[in-house]
């Protein structure tokens, strides 16, 4: 356990070594800044029928955001370790290759915990100004960053089994802005194709990101998502650690 | 200390090393000599436990590397060609991170890696960026970081490659040092090198051993065979990749093996009798 400690910690750290760290958190917060702002000058026109939080969570500006943070997050996790040759002292130290895998994603989670942890402050900025809540109740809040935390890991795990793949870190971003991409659009197929069956809409419905983050955001909490979410992320972190000792019997 | 049999790998059906069998006893300083794209770095990488062998089986202080492979890193300091470094990381940071993935206790961190610090000549760059320091000190670095939790054996890849004159005495000094205390696997391509460090010399070519002896016994051999005899056609390939003349003259059996091995005194690189 202490090793994985010391690696999650180095991980954690060198997001912060490299301009990278910086640039996605300045990105982030003027693009969320930007999403935040609009809501509320859109709700100052008219009466709407949904709270400030609810509203945050669900614009389009949120999710384009959302969508390009993971292959910035996650694509230098193991190509550019791969690349530097770092991964040769690395592995031949007296540690696990899940111990190596579990620290690279939950140093990325970490950051990715990191970069939202300014968006709470809004809430609170907007309550302190305006003296309303910005959000119906205390679980919407709670709901909305379950979410987060949830599809987060997922698309992190995503993200890390693009980069154990190559040891080009412009392809595993690629790689994994596609499958990100894919998997995002998977949950809006229902509203393009309009000759699909009732079932079929459905079914597509249970992967949408956007429905899950519709109804956590106002405070419902539903197991089906949390559980797809979670076993996908163990599915994801079981291949890229397959992958990861695949580098074994490839060469 | 290692024990290796039969061992062979194969990339993409292409023989890397072939049936290598050699033994390293324990306080050994042990050669590896050979060509460039003989086999040295695959057998280090194999035994360091990076990467596996295609059959054959290899161990370290009697723990298999494929089976006990967690066993056997733990007794082993590894130094790969080239020494990659995280070079966003301050040196004593790096050495620390290292310590502590190594497992040498919370308490002695600092004192170990003090003490290789010391001991590689790195105290004077330690707070710098390892990305800003010279090939010289990363590769001290990278023997520091080998040396950290006190292995019993330490696997040296090209330990003085893309080093000056003046850094490859040190690093040998350094290692002559060491072999006191550890034993030592380290491979070259440059037959000086074995000469002043190593108690014993394996010489590789093709994936093969070709001879393991002592320095004195090879180059009595050396001496005895032909011309024409694989040893001397390899030890010439040897010279030129080498590219180096060594000041060596006052040992006369040096002098003879320089002649055999045509190292000129500027390196001509020619098998001259």
């Amino acid at each position: 356990m202490r090793k994985f400690y010391t690696l999650l910690s180095r991980e954690v750290r060198s997001y912060f070594y490299s301009p990278i760290a910086y640039i996605v958190l300045v990105f982030f917060l003027l693009v969320s800044g930007v999403d935040f702002y609009f809501q509320i000058s859109f709700m100052n026109q008219r009466p709407v029928p949904y709270s400030v939080q609810e509203a945050f969570f669900n614009s389009v500006f949120f999710w384009f955001a959302f969508v390009l943070i993971f292959p910035l997050i996650t694509m230098r996790l193991f190509a550019e370790e791969f690349k530097l040759g770092t991964i040769e002292p690395l592995m031949t130290a007296p540690v696990r290759d899940w111990q190596v895998v579990l620290s690279k994603f939950f140093g990325a989670l970490v950051f990715y915990i990191i970069l939202w942890v300014p968006t709470a402050f809004y809430f609170a900025i907007f309550q302190y100004t305006t003296g309303r809540p910005a959000a119906g109740s205390i679980g919407a809040y709670w709901g909305s960053y379950l979410m987060l935390l949830l599809v987060g890991m997922f698309y992190l795990s995503v993200g890390c089994f693009a980069s154990v793949l190559t040891k080009n870190q412009i392809i595993a971003a690629i790689i994994s802005f596609c499958a990100i991409t894919l998997l995002f659009f998977l949950g809006l197929v229902q509203f393009i194709l309009l000759d699909v069956s009732s079932a079929t809409r459905d079914l597509l419905g249970y992967f949408s990101a956007l429905e899950h983050m519709g109804t956590f955001s106002r405070g419902v909490i539903d197991t089906r998502p949390i559980v797809l979410y979670l076993s996908m992320t163990v599915v994801m972190l079981t291949l890229t650690h397959q992958a990861f000792q695949s580098r074994k019997w490839r060469l | 200390m290692i024990k290796v049999e039969n061992l062979t790998k194969r990339y993409a059906g292409q023989a890397a090393i072939r049936d290598l069998n050699f033994e390293v006893g324990k306080g050994e300083v042990m050669g590896f000599l050979g060509p460039n794209g003989a086999g040295k770095t695959t057998t280090m990488r194999i035994l360091a436990g990076f990467m596996p062998a295609t059959s054959g089986r290899a161990s370290i202080a009697g723990f298999d590397i494929f089976e006990q492979s967690l066993q056997a890193r733990t007794r082993l300091g590894y130094m790969p060609e080239n020494v990659p470094l995280y070079s966003d990381m301050r040196v004593t940071e790096y050495l620390e991170y290292r310590a502590a993935l190594k497992g040498v206790p919370h308490r002695r961190i600092a004192e170990r890696v003090g003490d290789v610090k010391e001991l590689c000549g790195v105290k004077d760059v330690e707070r710098k960026i390892i990305g800003a320091l010279s090939k010289g000190y990363r590769q001290r670095v990278g023997l520091a970081d080998a040396l950290l939790h006190e292995p019993d054996l330490l696997i040296l890849d090209e330990p003085t490659i893309g080093l000056d004159p003046n850094q490859i005495r040190q690093v040998r000094e350094l290692i002559k040092n060491l072999g006191r205390q550890h034993t030592i696997l380290l491979s070259t391509h440059i037959l000086p090198e074995v000469e002043m460090t190593c108690s014993r010399v394996i010489i590789i070519h093709k994936g093969r051993i070709e001879a393991c002896d002592t320095p004195e016994n090879l180059l009595g051999q050396i001496r005895k065979s032909s011309r024409k005899s694989r040893l001397c056609a390899m030890s010439r390939r040897m010279s030129m990749g080498s590219g180096m003349s060594f000041p060596c003259a006052s040992n006369p059996a040096l002098t003879c093996v320089r002649k055999f091995f045509g190292w000129q005194q500027h390196g001509t690189g020619r098998c001259a009798n």
